[in-house]
C-alpha cells in the first residue's frame, strides 16, 4: 500500500496508524498525527486504519516564534 | 503587577520564542535571563529515525515555561485549525497562537482566516492568542469570535523595524481598554518593546531580536529591562507632550531678573 507520509512516498504494509508508528521507528516518540488533514487522536491510533493513498502527517514538538 | 490571560495570571510581560538561537542550552539561559513565564513553540513534521523534536521537547521542560503553541506557516484556515488540534493533545494546553498567513513577503495575517480560523477554535474550547494587525474592525470581530487576547503586529515578522503603526497602535489600545494587548512581531531594540508598553499595551512577545544578537542572553536581559520600564512608565501615567518650552527650573526668583527678561 502507498501512502504519504510528512510529504513523502511511503509503501506501508501497516494497517493501523498505531502499526504506522511502530513500523517507521517512532516507539513512544512525543507526536501528534493527523490523517488526510484531520487529527487522528493518540487515543484511536489503534483504530484508526491506514488506506491507500493517504496523506499522513506526524509532527512533534519545535522550535517556534 | 500581575497580567491575566484567559484564567492564567502570569508577572511577566516579556513572552519569549525558542527559535533561532545558536544551541539549546543559549536559550534556555536566555529564556531564564528574560523572566518570561511563557515560550512560543510550535510543531514540525517528525522523522522515526531522527526525532529531533524530543530532544527541543526535553529543553523546554527544563526550562519550567509555560508553552504557548503556534500555527506558524499555516496559510488556510483547515491547516490552521488541524494544527491547533495536534498542538492541544502534544502541548496539553488549550491556548494557541493563532497564525494565518496571508502573505509570504510581510507574513501579514489573513485576518479574514484569522477571524474564521478564531471562531471555530474557540467553540471548541481553546483559548485563543490572535496574531493580527492594529485593525480596529479585525480586533472586533475576533473579540466577537470569543478571543479575550490580542496580539498585533508591530512589523512584520523577523523584520526588527520596531512598531510600524503607533497612531494605530495607540487606537487599539484606546478601543479595546479592557482587552489583554500583546505587540507580537517586529521588534528589533529594547526600546521598540519599552515604546510599546509606554502605550499601555500589557506585554510584548519576541523572538528574533534575542534569538539572532550578538549575545542573545545579555539581549534577554536587555528587553527585560525595557519591557517592565515601560510597564512602569505607563503606570506612572507620563506627561503630555507640548509644542512650546516650559522651564523646569522655577522663574520666580531668578537673580538679574528686570524688566528687561520680560
Amino acid at each position: 500500500m502507498n501512502i504519504v507520509l510528512n510529504g513523502q512516498p511511503v509503501t506501508t504494509h501497516a494497517a493501523s496508524l498505531a502499526e504506522l508508528l511502530a513500523e517507521q521507528g517512532y516507539g513512544t516518540a512525543k507526536v501528534a498525527t493527523a490523517v488526510n488533514g484531520t487529527l487522528a487522536p493518540a487515543s484511536m491510533r489503534h483504530e484508526q486504519k491506514i488506506e491507500d493513498g493517504d496523506q499522513i502527517e506526524i509532527v512533534a514538538p519545535m522550535q517556534g516564534g | 503587577m500581575t497580567i491575566k490571560f484567559y484564567d492564567e495570571e502570569i508577572a511577566s510581560r516579556f513572552l519569549i520564542g525558542t527559535a533561532l538561537y545558536p544551541s539549546p542550552a543559549i536559550m534556555l539561559e536566555a529564556i531564564k535571563a528574560s523572566q518570561a513565564e511563557i515560550v512560543t513553540v510550535s510543531l514540525r513534521r517528525e522523522s522515526g529515525t531522527e526525532q529531533a523534536g524530543q530532544n527541543f521537547w526535553s529543553f523546554i521542560k527544563d526550562s519550567g515555561a509555560k508553552v504557548l503553541p503556534n500555527t506558524a506557516g499555516c496559510k488556510s484556515v483547515k491547516e490552521a485549525v488541524t494544527t491547533a488540534h495536534m498542538a492541544r493533545e502534544i502541548f496539553e494546553t488549550p491556548w494557541v497562537k493563532l497564525e494565518v498567513i496571508g502573505e509570504d513577503d510581510s507574513l501579514q495575517p489573513d485576518v479574514f482566516g484569522l477571524v474564521e480560523a478564531a471562531r471555530i477554535l474557540t467553540e471548541e474550547g481553546f483559548q485563543v492568542f490572535p496574531y493580527t494587525t492594529e485593525d480596529l474592525v479585525v480586533a472586533d470581530k475576533l473579540i466577537a469570535a470569543g478571543c479575550e487576547v490580542l496580539m498585533p503586529w508591530g512589523a512584520p515578522i523577523g523584520s526588527g523595524r520596531g512598531l510600524n503603526n503607533i497612531y494605530g497602535l495607540r487606537s487599539l489600545r484606546a478601543h479595546f481598554p479592557d482587552i489583554p494587548l500583546i505587540v507580537d512581531a517586529g521588534i528589533g531594540l529594547p526600546s521598540h518593546a519599552a515604546a510599546a508598553m509606554e502605550l499601555g499595551y500589557d506585554a510584548v512577545l519576541l523572538n528574533t531580536a534575542v534569538a539572532k544578537a550578538g549575545d542573545p542572553v545579555l539581549m534577554a536581559k536587555a528587553f527585560a529591562l525595557a519591557i517592565e520600564s515601560g510597564l512602569q512608565c505607563y503606570t506612572a501615567d507620563p506627561i503630555e507632550k507640548r509644542d512650546m518650552a516650559a522651564p523646569s527650573t522655577p522663574v520666580a526668583g531668578l537673580p538679574f531678573w528686570n524688566q528687561d527678561h520680560a
